[in-house]
């Protein structure tokens, strides 16, 4: 069971020129199961909303409630918000030097079940998703992030993914960057991540391509801080074939 | 070596970098604190070690675990071969500490033996009332390749000179580890001499100690030498840690490659470290690149980094430096923490991994496990008090 009820959220970001508001009101049900593409021009608050939800110290909650499973998420903090079972896959990964993937991996895994794994079974776990994930048996040994090519970095949150087993998964444009190989790695992680029970996933796009790969449920469309449009798988095709320029043209 | 400087074309140098040394006490001035040399060091802290106070301490144990086909030997000062790297004290400290040594500790590798293991030499003080001058020469024979380790403990005044003579072909780790009590002072000039083709890969870690300053100076003897400077140090509440550091080129196609990385927490933890690089006008085609890192983990410290590079002739391979303190990244954080991890694992994490691909560097087997349990009781001070 996993619900993640996000209600007219608001939040601001601090500019030079002062706070700026980026979400203008979000509201957004994911319930068990079901996968969620939210797809918008640039700008339109996608990444914000991502953050936000994380808990990134740049961005500021003015308005609104997140609750994951009826707790408020806005009260906890970055960690405690992966631990309630929150993951985010994020656009652009940090380098962290000097923290070889194995011990991370494995401080995370720890911190999230609140002990630490078995060793035998978690050898055979990591080395299984590395796999899986096309990464090389050595990927373990360097440093997180550091010197990893755009692909491997993508790969490398997906596994997070599989390993972390989170309750809802925020995927920020993961797909951008990648060739169409990697895509397709990428996009059988997170599908296999959606065959376990009761999983929910929000995954942001600029582009429809991983939709072919991904299905989602429910497609919102993001213009200028709020939810624009709704609706079924179709209405990526339709963004597909005629763009954003409909919703532009609107709020201007 | 006046026929190697003649071949060198060897010139005098006018710079700051490049002070004239002396062995008469008197030639140096006492120290006041105005000095560009001394502007960072609290003399009042230095137990007028700086000025007159008697150097004819005892108040120490010396233990020393060799590998095999290493010797080390107390040679009386007038019978030792002192001087051999070309020490001349460059201050008042080096020169008091030469003339008040009586005795010099001789380490040395024989001509072509390759030693596995580290050769430890521990030295304990015992107090702090009595100041005590030493002189250790280490000196690796042709084609030898060795590890020498001192490790210094206990309390002390200390003041010190140590020469390292690398000849020809030889490759040499010497590393000091001090890991002093929290009222020992310890004063050390060091300098290297790194013969043709040679390898030095000095390594200076500093945890402990009141007042710790090491000036460390390298040379070469001839072309081909390779110099890297690793250095990792920790400095608490009141603790004054200093490394100065001047590579000096003065022969074509020489390397050189230092990195010293350092936190510091605590009320008035102070380090400072100087890099100096002179490229003289004969050391064509030479590379070299210096790096100073702090990271601050509380408020209330202070880290000083001043790289200077001196550049006479443009022929070279490479030259550069780079110097950055900083706090915690706070991205760095957020990624950890949005995996779970709380806030103060994070910092070890990160704390850890910025030390530890240095400790991979230093790569001394029989240190490793010292270093990184060390910078764990280190951190468990102030980062993560909470945690244990």
């Amino acid at each position: 069971m996993s619900t993640l009820e996000i209600k007219d959220l608001k939040v601001q970001v601090n500019t030079e020129d002062g706070p700026k508001e980026i979400l203008k009101g979000v509201t957004l049900t994911i319930k068990d199961g079901e996968t969620h593409a939210i797809m918008g021009p640039n700008g339109s608050g996608k990444s914000t909303l991502a953050y936000s939800i994380a808990g990134h110290p740049r961005y500021e909650i003015t308005g609104g409630t997140v609750t994951l499973d009826g707790e408020d998420v806005l009260e906890m903090s970055v960690d405690e918000r992966a631990r309630a079972g929150l993951f985010l896959a994020m656009q652009y990964p940090v380098e962290v030097p000097g923290v070889s993937v194995a011990n991370f991996l494995r401080t995370a895994k720890t911190a999230i079940d609140g002990e630490a794994p078995k060793l035998r079974t978690w050898v055979k776990d990591v080395n299984g998703v590395m796999e899986r994930m096309n990464l090389d048996a050595s990927f373990s040994q360097r440093s997180v992030n550091e010197g990893f090519s755009g692909g491997e970095k993508k790969r490398h949150e997906i596994a997070q993914l599989d390993l972390l087993d989170p309750k809802v998964a925020i995927l920020d444009e993961t797909d951008s960057g990648l060739d169409i190989d990697a895509l397709k790695v990428v996009s059988d992680g997170v599908n296999r991540f959606r065959e376990r029970d009761g999983k929910g996933v929000l995954l942001i796009t600029h582009y429809t391509r991983i939709l072919r790969y991904i299905t989602p449920d429910y497609v919102h469309v993001f213009v200028d801080g709020r939810v624009a449009d709704e609706g079924g798988p179709e209405l990526a095709e339709e963004l597909e074939a005629n763009g954003y320029e409909k919703y532009l043209g609107t709020t201007v | 070596m006046s026929a190697v400087a003649e071949a060198l074309e060897m010139e005098r140098v006018e710079s700051h970098l490049h002070p004239e040394g002396s062995f008469v006490v008197d030639e140096h001035p006492v120290p006041t604190g105005r000095e560009e040399v001394w502007r960072f060091t609290p003399l009042k802290r230095l137990r007028g070690v700086h000025q007159d106070a008697p150097l004819d301490g005892e108040s120490f144990k010396v233990e020393v675990d060799l590998a095999p086909g290493v010797t080390a030997t107390s040679v009386a000062a007038a019978d030792s071969r002192r001087g051999l790297s070309g020490l001349v004290p460059l201050d008042r400290i080096s020169a008091r500490a030469w003339e008040a040594s009586s005795s010099v500790f001789e380490v040395d590798i024989p001509e072509d033996a390759v030693i596995e293991g580290a050769s430890t030499i521990r030295v304990a003080g015992t107090g702090t009332d009595d100041a005590t001058a030493a002189h250790l020469l280490v000196r690796a024979g042709r084609f030898s390749r060795a590890t020498v380790v001192v490790l210094y403990s206990g309390s002390a005044t200390w003041a010190e000179n140590i020469e390292v003579v690398v000849e020809d072909g030889a490759e040499l780790t010497f590393v000091t580890v001090q890991d002093w009590a929290d009222d020992a002072v310890h004063l050390v000039s060091q300098h290297a001499r790194v013969g043709r083709d040679a390898t030095l890969k000095h390594v200076a870690i500093t945890f402990g100690g009141n007042v710790v300053r090491s000036d460390t100076s390298a040379e070469y003897a001839g072309p081909g030498g390779s110099v890297e400077m690793l250095g990792l140090y920790f400095a608490d509440a009141g603790q004054h840690i200093e490394h100065r550091l001047f590579v000096d080129h003065n022969a074509p196609k020489t390397k050189s490659n230092v990195v010293y990385k350092g936190a510091l927490q605590g009320e008035k933890a102070h380090t400072v470290w100087i890099g100096n690089v002179l490229i003289r006008k004969v050391a064509e085609g030479i590379d070299t690149y210096e790096e100073n890192r702090n990271l601050v983990l509380t408020d209330g410290c202070r880290a000083d980094s001043v790289p200077n590079l001196e550049i006479e002739t443009g022929e070279i391979a490479g030259a550069g430096h780079a110097s950055a303190t900083a706090r915690f990244d706070d991205e760095h954080l957020f990624y950890l923490r949005s995996r779970g991890i709380s806030e103060k694992e994070a910092q070890r994490l990160v704390v850890h991994g910025f030390f530890n691909d240095l400790i991979r560097r230093i790569n001394v087997p029989e240190l490793e496990e010292k270093l990184t349990t060390t910078v764990e009781a280190e951190l468990a001070k102030n980062v993560l008090k909470e945690l244990v």
